[in-house]
């Protein structure tokens, strides 16, 4: 005999029910014939003998149903029927079946269902829009690769291509007129820095710039860094600020050149000769002629503001 | 433990040592009378020889890890001071033949090692010139378009992704980024192109980095598909200048040497317009090593005709291709030219692709 009551009394307080789910707020049931989901009185599909629910096998519904008849036959209890995909249909045949059931039941079912219905929409909409597809990463296989980057890096030695790369485009004229090194063959021959500081003091007063350049050199105080990128990079910015200013520079030294010299013109001077010396700027037609200019008037100045140019740079 | 020694310690009768450590060695005749042990081998240990290893053996048959892992280390230091001792013998050799001393030898390097691939293409391959006359980036090379390129990203960006599309617009001249809104690609690619885009840039985001990057040359061209890594956005960068101005930079592409990697090296090449203003002094760079490509943004100055200085402007980052595909993003149906295959990759360390 099936007394609803007595299993109720056991599992649903006093003992234990392995389908069910305690929460802090709520009890659940984890039955797969539970209509609601809940674990309750009404609810319980072990302590109704008369129950109905509504299940779905593969985008298919069927409507699962169960009476006190078959109690005995645990194997043919749950008598399934196929429902049309067509949702009013459907609620017609869940009312036909279950009609003269319980209120309960027949609500609940019609609303599984719909919720049902509704999760099988969502899933074919969500098929068409753009998937997400996870691609697993092997650990193994992303550490050799970064090793490998590193090595791969280091090997490059990027800044001197780069700067290779540039010389090169340089040397065959892409740059054409823009930059006015002098491309002698005489220059090309020589490869270090001081035989072209001195082929530079050929074509001026020789002896004016070695003495200038000595004195220079004294006072000066000059920041040299441990790298040579450092040094290039460091260079840059002042090239660049000076290169940006030098016309200004020049514009205001030949004014002042006619009137009267004071400290800090000279400076400027030194500087910009400085500037040129290291290198053959843009405009070096500009320059040397005012250098030329400047060195010959520098000379009868130079012995007075030695001193005053080491003051000034302590 | 005793007994189970005796069938290697057999082959090693000549003898590990191990100074100030017990060793439970036995030799040939200890083995036979197995009751005897340490007593025999502490006298045994000062009378045989200093080691000597015997052809037949290997660190690797020790069982106890402690003494394998110490033989291995006194094999190391053996091995090092032989290494040294070589080392200075040549150089004294070198120093004593002056002038007459045979050529430095050149240290392999995976590149010099690198193994041949028979796509490596010739300067003066007319197949190949033929072939980039009248392929898809033919129209560019020409003359005939301007690049537009269109960056987006995948769903949902971060702030970094977003801030690395914004940084790459600046550095990539008629660039303009757009917000994805979770439209399909295949929806957005017809837009495009009838909006005049050459290029559809996509940077895929996971965990809040970027690291993927499809490039696609929009009226039907190839499809690639990169990994990105060790991306740095500009304030990560120590030492750079300012803000890249607007001037077109010039391309510097080094190392693409196989049929692969020129038509990639096109690729990338035709993200910029074709005549560079040189009043910008600005240079981006793909350099190209051990199929890694290394994007770097510059502002370059000739100091003078043999020294230029270089500042790193730009973001950078870097790339590995992935595959290559015909015709534009279909990943279905689509036609792959080249995968990365993982184990083909491994296999051989000096084999490279692009």
């Amino acid at each position: 005999m099936q007394h609803d009551d007595v299993i109720w009394d056991l599992i649903g307080n006093k003992q234990f029910c392995s389908y069910k789910v305690k929460t802090k707020s709520q009890n659940f049931c984890r039955n797969e014939y539970n209509v609601t989901g809940l674990c309750n009185r009404s609810s319980c599909p072990l302590a109704n003998s008369q129950y109905a629910t509504i299940r779905e096998e593969k985008g298919q519904c069927f409507l699962y149903m169960k009476v006190i008849e078959r109690a005995a036959f645990p194997a043919k209890m749950w008598e399934k029927v196929k429902l049309s995909k067509n949702y009013e249909k459907a609620l017609e045949q869940i009312d036909e079946n279950l009609i003269y059931w319980p209120r309960f039941i027949r609500h609940k079912c019609k609303q599984r269902f719909t919720k049902i219905t509704q999760y099988l929409i969502r899933m074919r909409k969500l098929v068409l829009k753009r998937q997400r597809k996870l691609v697993p990463l092997s650990r193994k296989v992303e550490q050799r690769e970064k090793r490998k980057e590193e090595k791969a890096l280091i090997a490059a030695q990027l800044d001197n291509a780069i700067e290779k790369e540039l010389l090169e485009r340089l040397k065959q004229g892409t740059y054409g007129d823009i930059y006015n090194f002098p491309v002698h063959a005489f220059d090309r021959a020589l490869e270090q820095q001081d035989e072209e500081e001195e082929s530079e003091s050929e074509g001026e007063e020789e002896e004016e710039e070695e003495e200038e350049e000595d004195d220079e050199d004294v006072g000066k105080r000059e920041f040299v860094a441990e790298e040579d990128v450092e040094e290039s990079d460091l260079s840059d910015f002042e090239d660049m600020n000076k290169l940006k200013t030098s016309s200004d520079e020049e514009e205001e030294e030949d004014e002042e050149e006619v009137s009267s010299e004071e400290e800090e013109e000279e400076e400027e001077e030194m500087e910009v000769e400085t500037k040129a010396s290291r290198s053959k700027g843009k405009s070096p037609a500009n320059g040397s002629a005012a250098r030329k200019k400047r060195a010959y008037v520098e000379i009868e100045y130079e012995q007075e503001t030695e001193p005053a140019s080491k003051s000034r740079t302590t | 433990m005793d007994i189970k020694e005796v069938p290697v310690t057999q082959t090693d009768s000549k003898g590990k040592k191990k100074k100030n450590k017990k060793t439970k060695k036995k030799t040939a005749e200890d083995a036979e009378s197995s009751g005897v042990e340490q007593k025999e081998e502490k006298m045994e240990k000062s009378e045989s020889a200093e080691a000597a290893f015997p052809p037949t053996f290997s660190v690797s048959e020790i069982k106890n890890k402690q003494r394998r892992h110490l033989m291995f280390m006194k094999l190391k230091q053996e091995k090092r001071k032989q290494k040294m001792q070589l080392k200075k013998k040549k150089k004294k050799e070198r120093e004593a033949l002056g002038d007459k001393a045979p050529p430095k030898e050149v240290p392999k390097t995976i590149e010099n090692q690198r193994v041949y691939d028979e796509t490596i293409v010739d300067p003066e391959d007319e197949e190949v010139a033929f072939d980039e006359g009248t392929d898809e980036f033919s129209a560019y090379f020409n003359g005939l378009t301007n690049p537009k390129v269109l960056i987006t990203t995948s769903d949902r960006p971060r702030g970094r992704t977003v801030r690395f599309c914004e940084q790459l617009a600046t550095v990539i001249p008629n660039a303009h980024v757009y917000y994805r809104r979770g439209l399909a690609l295949k929806r957005v690619i017809p837009q495009c192109v009838a909006r005049n885009f050459t290029y559809l840039m996509v940077i895929n985001e996971d965990r809040k980095i970027p690291n993927g990057m499809v490039l696609c040359h929009l009226p039907d061209g190839p499809t690639a598909h990169f990994k990105i890594s060790s991306v740095r956005l500009r304030k990560e960068l120590k030492r750079r200048g300012k803000d890249p101005t607007e001037h077109s930079p010039e391309v510097i592409l080094n190392n693409f040497s196989t049929r692969l990697g020129h038509s990639i090296g096109r690729l990338l090449a035709a993200l910029f317009p074709q005549d560079p203003q040189f009043v910008g002094r600005q240079v981006a760079t793909f350099h190209n090593q051990r199929d890694f490509i290394f994007f770097r943004f510059h502002r370059y100055i000739f100091k003078n005709e043999k020294k230029v200085g270089i500042q790193e402007l730009g973001p950078r980052f870097t790339l590995k291709l992935r595959s290559l595909q015909k015709g534009t993003f279909d990943s279905k149906f689509g036609e792959y030219e080249w995968v990365l295959k993982r184990h083909e990759m491994d296999a051989c360390r000096r084999k490279f692709q692009l």
